[in-house]
């Protein structure tokens, strides 16, 4: 009996701070789902879901619980991609702290290898990110291999990843281009690349159809008789088909076939872009497109593949990359949304807030910006069930600041997760 | 004149900096009314009125301001009118100094690699820059003779955007030189922080001999340096521009006991030194500051990327700016890019510098940093014409440049098509040379491991 109470009491411990109720004032209350309320108030449960959102005056905050303030409030960031957690700030390969985990060189194709399992919940990086806002990171193994592993998303906090994750996997991160050939002997160019990867994505279509056909002949003959009492019969007849020996790549490519996963192409060129669109349309699996750096001169296709795009930084070094590609796509009516993107050097990581900020100021926009790192990343992401607006019943994720939350002298003034205080003062 | 070349640098080279006078400078007068001055030498002025006539600033004032007869007027009521930007730390223009044989270069100067047809230069005009240093890597103990240059209209060679008279007799730029990680590595090069210094200090010495020697020849009447005609040396001759004060050390340095050996080697050898990028220097502000010596932080948002970047602290210019210490800004362009040179500042505003120190830290204090505060950095009679012409505040992100005038010429407009393609990029807007390229791979190879 003492120990159940002293399980309680832990479980209490670790998780009280999450479970207490939560009042926000907004003077601006950006819900991103719908239009901006003014003098708002926001009611984060003690399940850590919005229990209450609307105006102030029609607010009722039950007695006892604390009330935070800020000029302006928007639902927490949701970084569309990211290497966070893989790609510590430090950038070490060698040594006793190496933190460089978003890319394995041992081969050029490594559907198999898990974010989860690599996923540094006390990086520095994951703390840095949060203070800015990001509440949600969808990271993983980064660009630079034809297929580089899966990648998982997380919310920002948890002590370790099983707290921290979402979903422990969300889509396989796949590059296309000359990105890959400075990693690999082999491919050694575009096309040499392409070629792999369809072979691979029809092995593994052969390896699914070899499990469903033991499956199937597993289920129909599965200590079920054909009735005619003469099962010796069934001996001469074709052995039944074997299921292949269990292989992960083979499985984690399937599961791109099957829909299950998602394939995030980077593919910044518009040969790369053109490839992953046909690619798609040869084996039809859901294709998100990441980078996509020259996407203003593709825009009709890409809206016609009914593809969503994951924009790389908007200040990030990319070839050809244009402050205004935000704004393009988004006139030309293509889900995007803008991310933080992988960086082999400084800065080891890109703040969400300040590359949305330089689209938002090239055309994009204030509201747009902000739904481009919150709402609509979400729904790319397919959690906007979760994340990305701030409506009752979704999670209780806000980012507090002291004024338009993309200009450079604006501060960030508080960070919430799921009902939980990660932060408080203005930086 | 040229054999005898280090008596003669003594003798003219400041008066010859000094009396350069602007290229290709306008004729008519020119009066831009009803912006916001910033003029940084004193308050900011509403409803201001410059006038600019043959590359220099004749007027600065209210709206009562005389203005001359004749002038072009341009109506710029609503805008903010500020100094051009100031650059100490720039990649631009495919900047090349010495190779891997040696990790010890001041004979080799950056100004004759400079590409002036590079588009990256484009990025330093879009963004509201008109003073650069342009100086060579970091992978070097001393990488070259960095080179100040003025972003003018229509140059066909680099001596069109000196500030120098002339390469061969006077001073057109700095000393670039790194320690810390960046410059250790397989011999020749040193393998240890200490034995940098140790390779850095011997080569001083061997110049303060130099000098000592070619002194002692000159008060022979020997001017020749001994027995017959002195043999040129080149790289002691910039060092000995170091010594005496004439040829700034433009000095790369990120954590605080690198920072401390860049006082010490300017405390033994007397030099002027900027300590560049100057990631820790937050921790020896106090130091910098009784040292005289300015800092130019190459802004970025995030901590790491390399050990030597884990100390950043987002308060950085607000400590330096308390301790008293000269402030500004860089981009380490394609390190951070020339377009946005003025968030690092606005950003440090955000961390409690104040508003005119950071403005400053984007003008005047790197004008300072380069020597070259008597003709940049300020909008005041007499200073060059370089000045932005801007469509709000220059610490807001929604800010754009309009226009970038240089000497009275206007060298950006963003009205321009052909101009305003540099501010957002595109397809081919920007054309990394294979040169820029391979010093990127470069760096991030090196910095990767």
């Amino acid at each position: 009996m003492k120990n159940v109470t002293l399980a309680a009491l832990l479980v209490a411990a670790t998780t009280g701070s999450a479970v207490a109720q939560v009042a926000v004032r907004a003077g601006t209350l950006h819900t991103v789902s719908g239009a901006p309320i003014e003098n708002a108030v926001v009611i984060a449960g003690a399940d850590g879901r919005i229990e209450w959102v609307g105006p102030a005056a029609e607010a009722n905050i039950p007695d006892g619980v604390d009330v935070l303030e800020a000029a302006v409030v928007t639902p927490g960031l949701v970084d569309a991609r990211s290497v966070v957690g893989l790609s510590g700030a430090l950038n070490s390969n060698v040594g006793p702290v190496r933190d460089q985990d978003q890319l394995e060189r041992s081969s050029p194709l490594q559907p198999d290898l898990r974010a989860i399992d690599a996923y540094d919940a006390n990086e520095t990086l994951v703390e840095w990110v949060r203070s800015y806002g990001v509440t949600t990171l969808h990271t993983g193994h980064g660009p630079g291999a034809l297929v580089s592993g899966q990648t998982m998303i997380a919310k920002t906090r948890g002590r370790n990843v099983e707290q921290a994750t979402l979903m422990p996997v969300r889509m396989l991160a796949a590059t296309l281009g000359n990105a890959v050939s400075s990693n690999f002997q082999s491919p050694g160019t575009s096309a040499k690349g392409i070629a792999m990867l369809r072979s691979a994505l029809h092995g593994a279509r052969a390896y699914l159809d070899q499990v469903r056909k033991a499956e199937e002949a597993g289920s129909a003959g599965n200590g079920e008789s054909n009735g005619d009492g003469n099962d010796e019969e069934d001996v001469d007849a074709k052995p039944a088909p074997q299921p292949p020996p269990r292989d992960l790549s083979k499985e984690a490519l399937g599961q791109v076939l099957d829909g299950e996963l998602s394939l995030l192409v980077t593919a910044n060129t518009v040969a790369e872009m053109a490839s992953a669109l046909r690619l798609q349309q040869e084996f039809g699996f859901d294709l998100v497109l990441d980078s996509a750096a020259e996407s203003y001169l593709l825009l009709d296709e890409i809206r016609e593949a009914g593809v969503p795009v994951l924009l790389h930084p908007t200040m990030s070094r990319v070839r050809n990359g244009s402050y205004e590609t935000a704004a393009q796509l988004a006139d030309a009516g293509i889900p995007f949304a803008i991310q933080t993107g992988f960086e082999g050097y400084v800065p080891k990581t890109r703040v969400l807030i300040w590359e949305a900020a330089i689209a938002a100021a090239n055309g994009l926009g204030m509201e747009r910006a902000l739904e481009a790192v919150t709402l609509s990343p979400a729904r790319i992401l397919g959690i906007d069930d979760r994340v990305g607006s701030i409506e009752v019943g979704k999670d209780a994720d806000l980012a507090l600041f002291d004024g338009d939350p993309f200009e450079y002298t604006s501060h960030i003034c508080g960070v919430i997760i799921e009902s939980e205080v990660m932060s408080a003062e203005c930086r | 004149m040229r054999k005898r070349p280090a008596s003669f640098l003594l003798a003219v080279a400041p008066a010859a900096l000094l009396a350069a006078m602007p290229a290709a400078a306008q004729d008519d007068p020119h009066v831009f009314r009803g912006a916001r001055l910033l003029p940084i030498a004193g308050e900011p002025i509403d409803d201001g009125v410059l006038v600019v006539q043959g590359g220099r600033i004749t007027e600065v004032g209210g709206p009562d301001t005389r203005t001359p007869r004749g002038a072009v007027e341009h109506d710029v009521s609503g805008k903010v009118l500020m100094p051009g930007l100031v650059d100490t730390h720039s990649h631009i223009g495919s900047v090349s100094g010495g190779d891997r044989s040696s990790p010890l270069h001041p004979d080799v100067r950056n100004l004759d690699s400079i590409d002036i047809a590079s588009d990256s230069i484009w990025r330093a005009r879009s963004g509201g820059i008109t003073t650069v240093n342009m100086m060579s890597g970091s992978g070097h103990l001393m990488s070259g003779q960095t080179v100040y240059v003025k972003l003018r209209d229509g140059a066909r060679t680099i001596e069109d955007w000196l500030f120098c008279d002339d390469p061969l007799t006077g001073i057109c730029g700095g000393l670039k030189m790194a320690n810390g990680t960046n410059s250790i590595g397989q011999p020749p090069f040193p393998g240890t922080r200490a034995k940098s210094a140790a390779l850095v200090r011997n080569l001083y010495h061997e110049a303060v001999e130099y000098r000592e020697k070619m002194a002692a020849a000159e008060a022979e009447g020997d001017d020749e340096g001994g027995d017959g005609p002195a043999k040129r040396d080149l790289r002691m001759e910039a060092l000995v521009e170091v010594l005496d004060g004439r040829r700034i050390v433009q000095h790369h340095t990120h954590r605080h006991n690198d920072i401390a050996t860049v006082l010490r080697l300017k405390e033994e050898f007397g030099f002027r030194v900027v300590a560049q990028h100057g990631t820790e220097a937050w921790k020896v502000a106090e130091e910098l500051a009784a040292a005289d010596v300015p800092v130019s932080i190459t802004w970025i948002d995030t901590p790491g990327g390399k050990e030597e970047t884990m100390g950043w602290n987002m308060e950085m210019g607000a400590i330096l700016e308390q301790a008293g210490v000269d402030v500004s800004f860089n981009t380490d362009d394609s390190v951070t890019d020339s377009r946005l040179l003025a968030r690092g500042a606005a950003i440090a505003v955000r961390y409690g510098m104040s508003r005119e120190k950071a403005i400053e830290g984007l003008t005047l204090a790197p004008a300072r940093a380069l020597g070259l505060e008597d003709r940049v950095g300020s909008l005041e009679v007499g200073k060059d014409a370089d000045f932005v012409i801007l469509s709000g505040d220059p610490l807001s992100v929604y800010t754009k440049v309009e226009q970038t005038w240089v000497e009275g010429t206007m060298i950006y407009d963003r009205a321009n098509p052909d101009h305003r393609k540099y501010a957002v990029g595109g397809y081919k807007v920007y054309n990394m040379t294979a040169h820029e390229d391979e010093m990127m791979r470069q760096l991030l190879e090196r910095e990767s491991h």
